[in-house]
């Protein structure tokens, strides 16, 4: 799977999930989605399930907070690098 | 009989000096006598910068030891402490320090920066005093390395305080659009206190979560209840606080024995928590408050903790745990209904009354009222809100909590709802009106309007409407990043909508009824 594949799922996901209504443009790479609140602690817990089961990955407890998953360019960074 | 809450260090850093009296989620720690020690210095630096009893000193840092004893050096002073969410917009800090007018605010030093500017933009200029960080009480006492090391501060006692005197201001989401201050004296801490010791029966031995941030009011069983007793308070970290995965096996680890939060990480700990897998055995009592517990996820809990006893605890900021229902064993599988908040504590009267403020009997719904010695002194600086919020007619002071209740037969209370736009998420209050004034405070918005919904897992989502004065929709994410700029976190709405102009009653006010039925 491509960087752009997995982009474009998780996008399609927060989008759907947690911006219900929002122009999929203004999700661009670089949104913070924890520290402005987007996501918050139950959201981050249901994007890892289904990071996990979409992409068949695992995540530690210490790969699920504000560093690994803030922007869509961070969630890509790791779901790729888990993959190779 | 407990009188002032310092004197709870002071005793217990006498009969204890050695137990630990605070371990870090990380693994810091200070034992009694040490955090006594700490405390003393600071009460005698902040007498050296002229803070006098009556006055507020403001705390803007980290869940940790050093918060601790900043607490506790700023009560032996004879002045109030004012706790901030360090995680919160710095311009809402500000604004609380400023209202409340303190004179000294201790400050983490990578927060100092942005508050120093809201102040100086407000004109406004207490005392700073700043920490490099925070762990084990070792920055603030660094931190006052530093000041003595210029000009040291003549050591000197414990003011006497007396129990009217305010030991803590607490500010809770307020209804006009600004935090409100709830001034809470060292009696109407000290009664719940020794109630939670005649319940609770604690002992030196336990080992009290303190999972609540320190502006928040469970946190005073937390603190107090532990240090009463010489127990251990074991702080958790805000982050690993939210997270179930890892907080899991972390109580387990820390071997607690008391766990006291808002249902709603307990919800998440009993679905994602893998608890069977871990030992809980030392876990004695299980201690929620704040909001309802939805009845599938305390049964699912339970069946994967049995053996500790489980205590549904209700009380606003205003009054402190007031009624108390213990849960009993077994919850019957029919049950759909959540559980009861029980009966009065022993400190606290308690009435329901009719909308036209009589009192009702059992079985019939009417508003909480509660008198007793753990009842606020009132609001900072707000004279007619504090006359509003008690009982006009009678002589005691009756705080009226707002909820809607009935009195079971069989005794007790059910909580039923509110009876104004205060909503609770996650055990945090949150007026829905201090959401719609921060909307209104954005040029481009000509409307605001915010409504809560019951989501399907029995709690709730924030929704908010929007209009624009050019009638250009504004992107989600925009306003998410305006709310979270000027509210804490747990404020910012779930949801929103953009609309050309939001629904109207026949009267031309906002129609809040239209609105929640389009969501």
């Amino acid at each position: 799977m491509t960087n752009q594949d997995i982009k474009a799922k998780v996008k399609a996901y927060v989008l759907d999930e947690f911006l219900p209504g929002e122009d999929a443009a203004a999700l661009t790479d670089t949104v913070p989605l924890i520290s402005t609140g987007i996501l918050d602690s139950i959201a981050v817990l249901k994007l890892v399930a289904f990071l996990e089961e979409q992409f068949g990955i695992t995540l530690a407890a210490h790969e699920t907070d504000i560093d690994h998953l803030n922007t869509m360019a961070d969630i890509t960074r790791l779901v790729e690098s888990k993959q190779s | 009989m407990t009188r002032t809450l310092p004197e709870l260090l002071s005793q217990s850093s006498e009969r204890f000096p050695d137990r630990v009296a605070v371990e870090e989620g990380d693994g810091g720690a200070i034992g009694y006598a040490e955090l006594s020690r700490l405390s003393n210095r600071l009460r005698d630096r902040l007498r050296h910068r002229g803070v006098l009893a009556g006055d507020r000193v403001g705390i803007c840092m980290r869940k940790s030891a050093d918060a601790v004893a900043s607490i506790f050096g700023i009560m032996q002073t004879g002045a109030a402490y004012v706790p901030v969410d360090p995680t919160a917009p710095a311009v809402r800090s500000a604004y609380i320090f400023k209202d409340c007018n303190v004179r000294v605010v201790l400050v983490e030093e990578r927060l100092s920066g942005k508050l120093s500017d809201e102040f100086r933009a407000s004109g406004f200029n207490p005392i700073l005093i700043v920490l490099k960080g925070t762990g084990a009480g070792v920055a603030l006492g660094k931190a006052l390395d530093d000041l003595d090391a210029a000009d040291s501060a003549p050591e000197s006692e414990n003011v006497d305080v007396q129990s009217s005197d305010l030991a803590y201001i607490l500010y809770t989401s307020g209804s006009t659009g600004r935090p409100k201050g709830v001034m809470l004296s060292h009696g109407n801490a000290a009664c719940f206190v020794d109630w939670c010791s005649e319940i609770f029966q604690p002992h030196s031995e336990d080992r009290f979560s303190s999972h609540a941030p320190f502006h928040f009011d469970l946190s005073i069983l937390d603190i107090y209840v532990s240090f009463k007793h010489g127990a251990t308070l074991v702080l958790v970290d805000e982050q690993l606080g939210k997270d179930p995965v890892r907080l899991a096996p972390w109580i387990a680890e820390k071997r607690l024995t008391i766990w006291y939060s808002a249902p709603s990480i307990l919800s998440m700990l009993a679905q994602f928590g893998k608890l069977e897998v871990h030992d809980y055995s030392t876990l004695r009592m299980i201690l929620f408050a704040g909001e309802v517990f939805p009845i599938k996820y305390l049964r699912l809990l339970k069946s994967r903790l049995p053996h500790p006893r489980y205590f549904n605890l209700y009380g606003p900021t205003e009054t402190n745990v007031c009624t108390w229902y213990e849960v009993p064993g077994e919850i019957p599988i029919s049950q759909a209904e959540p559980m009861p908040i029980g009966q009065a504590c022993s400190h606290c009267q308690s009435v329901v009354i009719d909308e036209g403020g009589s009192p009702v009997g059992p079985g019939v719904e009417g508003e909480l009222c509660i008198a007793g010695p753990s009842v606020l002194q009132g609001y900072w600086n707000l004279p007619e809100q504090t006359a509003r919020t008690f009982l006009p007619t009678r002589e005691e002071r009756w705080y009226r909590t707002g909820d809607i209740v009935v009195e079971q037969r069989s005794g007790g209370f059910r909580f039923l709802g509110r009876r104004d736009r205060m909503v609770k998420k996650r055990g945090m209050r949150i007026e829905l009106g201090e959401i719609e004034a921060t909307l209104y405070r954005q040029p481009a918005i000509k409307e605001a309007a915010v409504v809560s919904l019951a989501d399907e897992e029995g709690g709730v989502r924030i929704k908010a409407f929007v209009s624009t004065r050019d009638a250009v929709r504004m992107s989600i994410i925009e306003l998410k990043k305006l709310c979270a700029e000027n509210l804490p976190l747990y404020m910012v709405p779930d949801l929103f909508q953009w609309l050309e102009s939001l629904p109207k009653t026949s009267t031309d006010k906002i129609d809040y009824q239209r609105l929640k039925e389009m969501a």
